[in-house]
């Protein structure tokens, strides 16, 4: 009679799966987490230009976006063709650039609020007038720091 | 006469319930970073302050056209040969005495920029230049700057001058960072870019 009782008859025994759900949630949470949805929907065609001396805008709460672009097919009836600019969720004039900053820059901590930057995402096909005179109000603002957002890639595909 | 006991919910399909959930936010998931080119905009000039004389030669301008066509120095120029130019102007180093640049490897035309620290590349655009078009000269001219800006981070420190900003931001860097800033600054001071961007005529 030993002590060591022989165990079972041999052969590997099954693999528990009970903690197989835990494991799941754990990686379901964490990509719920990580998941940004998009906070602004798009009222623009934002085809962004190429270019490859990028440098990356990681910082997300110092940053305020500037959309630009043609009203996409959606909305051309009711705003034209013409290249506009969209703030948060709506179109927007130049003149309401102001509002929008000053608004941005409450919302922030206030040691950040002189270390905003604007990224300006505006569409390949928009002309140079538009952006300049966002560039203009940005100036009068002393947002100086800008950013213009493109995608990586060489500038051949800008053509 | 029992009291049935409730059935046990079969929990065996959990995990392929969760699965398809973590299916799905895994496809929709984008973990995006914005990139683009960082810019500082000239701060509004003060009326009374008169602008200070820039020599001709020191300036490098730049014109898009509306058509895309980019005009150097009121020559048209394809857009390929942009940073070449713009990296030969910049490293000219023509100047002379104080005005003299060590490290410049140009060819010293005293018809061309003086001193890296003194030129000034001018970019301007037409209220009908096409954004891409801007993007891409933008682009070039930032190359230039890096290409020189790498050149120079090479000779001193043995790396790349993107390397060592790729580093400065990474907040996982095992180095000494007030080291590292103090060498950015100082490639920085080298070829300071010195990008004016005018208002559309």
């Amino acid at each position: 009679m030993s002590k060591f009782k022989k165990k079972g008859e041999g052969g590997t025994p099954a693999i528990s799966t009970a903690s197989l759900p835990d494991i799941v949630f754990m990686l379901l949470f964490f990509f719920m987490v990580v998941t940004v949805m998009r906070d602004n929907s798009l009222k623009i065609e934002n085809e962004l230009p190429f270019a490859d001396q990028v440098e990356k805008l990681d910082k997300k709460e110092l940053v305020m976006y500037i959309y630009a672009g043609k009203p996409s097919e959606r909305y051309q009836r009711q705003f034209g063709t013409e290249a506009r600019i969209q703030l948060n969720d709506k179109f927007a004039s130049v003149n309401d650039i102001r509002q929008f900053v000053l608004e941005e820059r409450r919302t922030r901590r206030e040691e950040l609020q002189n270390k905003l930057i604007t990224a300006l995402k505006v569409d390949k096909e928009t002309n140079m007038g538009l952006v300049s005179d966002i560039k203009q109000e940005l100036r009068k603002l002393e947002a100086l720091k800008v950013n213009y957002t493109t995608r990586d890639g060489d500038v051949k595909f800008n053509k | 006469m029992g009291r049935r006991n409730a059935p046990e919910v079969n929990a065996g399909s959990m995990a392929d319930i969760a699965f398809l959930l973590l299916i799905f936010f895994l496809v929709t998931t984008t973990i995006e970073t914005d990139s683009g080119i960082n810019r500082k905009l000239p701060p509004i000039d003060d009326e009374n302050v008169e602008p200070p004389k820039i020599k001709e030669r020191n300036i490098f301008q730049v014109l898009v056209r509306d058509d895309g066509q980019i005009l150097v120095n009121e020559d048209q120029m394809d857009i390929a040969d942009l940073r070449e130019a713009a990296i030969m102007f910049l490293d000219n180093g023509g100047g002379k005495g104080s005005q003299a640049c060590e490290y410049c490897q140009g060819k010293r035309d005293p018809k061309s920029s003086d001193n890296p620290k003194k030129a000034i590349i001018s970019l301007q655009n037409n209220r009908k230049t096409k954004y891409k078009s801007y993007i891409t000269v933008q682009n070039e001219l930032v190359a230039a700057y890096n290409e020189l800006r790498n050149r120079e981070a090479q000779r001193l420190f043995n790396r790349d001058f993107t390397d060592m900003v790729k580093d400065f931001d990474n907040p996982d860097y095992p180095g000494n960072k007030d080291k590292l800033k103090e060498e950015i600054a100082l490639i920085k001071e080298l070829f300071p870019q010195k990008l004016s961007e005018a208002e559309p005529k």
